[in-house]
């Protein structure tokens, strides 16, 4: 296993000690410019940097279970799932730096100063010690003796936790849900709409094709200006700043078909709006 | 040589760096971040406190905690798309109606 062989003899204590500093600084820096990072998804990569080092740490402290789990559930599932509601929630240009609360940032800077030279007082006087003495079960058996616990000793936290998980996924899944507030728009009720709005032919596609094919990159009208009709609401939110943002339109992850102009009225206000 | 203290340092330097975030980002989903680099931070303390004591249980506990904050992240997500969707926004300064 990976671990043992990082772990294992003297001669790796030099290499342990380089993979501490670089990972740690690494760790530190990420988290830090997560936190000064303007756009959201910028913080969500970071957040993955400082996990996957994490799970490093992990392997180094013997526990190579817990560093697998970091890595599958962590970085693979929960990140991926912050990816997911950002691209839902439209990933905004950026966060805005205007203070709503005066003096916010500074407030919070010396809390957070504060907090570190109360921590670093804390473990200043506890007597951390040196690591226990390697065994097994922070080696190649970690998984069957941690299965081995969780099974006799933490077995009700661990059914508990099943029950936790349960309810989780269902109350996401009512969150989610949306109550349908008008019928569901028949095809007949599609193609009406579409004839009465100024737009009855099919959306221009975008990209510039002798440049460009991503969706992302707004088609050319023959006098060389942008049609900004050819680019997915979605997509323009997130912030070229050449282009102006269209959230007005059709809104994403409706239960409309997106792409057809003219629909705006009729799917303007939704569950909630105010 | 990387002793335990060590890592209690790096834990402590990155739950405040997660405090400080929360405190100071206002996209909701960010914040949602830090307060996962909170958790990471008391998990590689509880990790390394095992490895220092030479028993399992505190990698139990992080594996509880892990469990206990992927929930968390699934609820709160959700909150936060129904959020949007009835505000369209993100921001934590926006969803205001019960201030006064």
């Amino acid at each position: 296993m990976t671990h043992s062989i990082v772990l294992a003899g003297p001669a790796a204590e030099t290499t342990r000690l380089l993979i501490y500093w670089v990972l740690a600084i690494g760790s530190v820096a990420a988290a830090l410019g997560m936190i000064l990072a303007r756009r959201a998804v910028h913080c969500a990569l970071l957040l993955a940097v400082v996990m996957l080092s994490l799970s490093v740490f992990y392997l180094m402290n013997g526990a190579p279970f817990l560093a697998l789990v970091q890595i599958i559930v962590y970085t693979g599932a929960v990140l991926m799932l912050f990816l997911f509601v950002l691209m839902i929630v439209g990933i905004t240009a950026a966060d805005s730096i205007i203070e709503t609360i005066r003096g916010q940032r500074l407030w919070a800077a010396l809390a957070g100063i504060t907090m570190l030279i109360l921590l670093s007082l804390v473990i200043g006087h506890a007597v951390i010690g040196p690591e226990g003495k390697s065994s097994a079960q922070f080696g190649n058996s970690n998984v069957t003796a941690l299965a081995h616990l969780i099974f006799t000793r933490y077995v009700f936290p661990f059914e508990l936790t099943s029950a936790l998980l349960i309810t989780a996924a269902v109350g996401a899944m009512v969150l989610a849900h949306r109550e349908r507030l008008r019928p569901k728009p028949t095809q007949r009720d599609l193609a009406a709409a579409r004839i009465a709005s100024s737009h009855p032919t099919p959306l221009p596609g975008p990209g510039t094709y002798a440049q460009h094919n991503s969706v992302d990159m707004p088609a050319l009208l023959p006098d060389g200006s942008q049609a900004e009709l050819s680019v997915s609401p979605v997509l323009s939110g997130a912030g070229r700043a050449e282009r102006p943002p269209a959230l007005g339109g059709p809104q994403p992850g409706g239960e409309q078909p997106p792409a057809v102009p003219g629909r705006a009225p009729a799917s303007g206000p939704e569950a909630g709006d105010q | 040589m990387v002793s335990p203290a060590h890592f209690i340092a790096l834990s402590v330097i990155l739950f405040v760096i997660g405090a400080v975030g929360v405190l100071v980002r206002r996209n909701a989903i960010v914040v949602f971040m830090c307060v996962e680099l909170m958790l990471n931070a008391a998990n590689l303390a509880f990790v390394t406190f095992a490895r220092m004591h030479g028993a399992l249980d505190g990698q139990v506990i992080a594996f509880f905690v892990m469990v206990v904050a992927a929930a968390e992240v699934v609820v709160g997500l959700a909150i936060l798309t129904a959020i949007f969707r009835a505000r369209r926004s993100a921001s934590v300064d926006d969803a205001n109606l019960m201030k006064y």
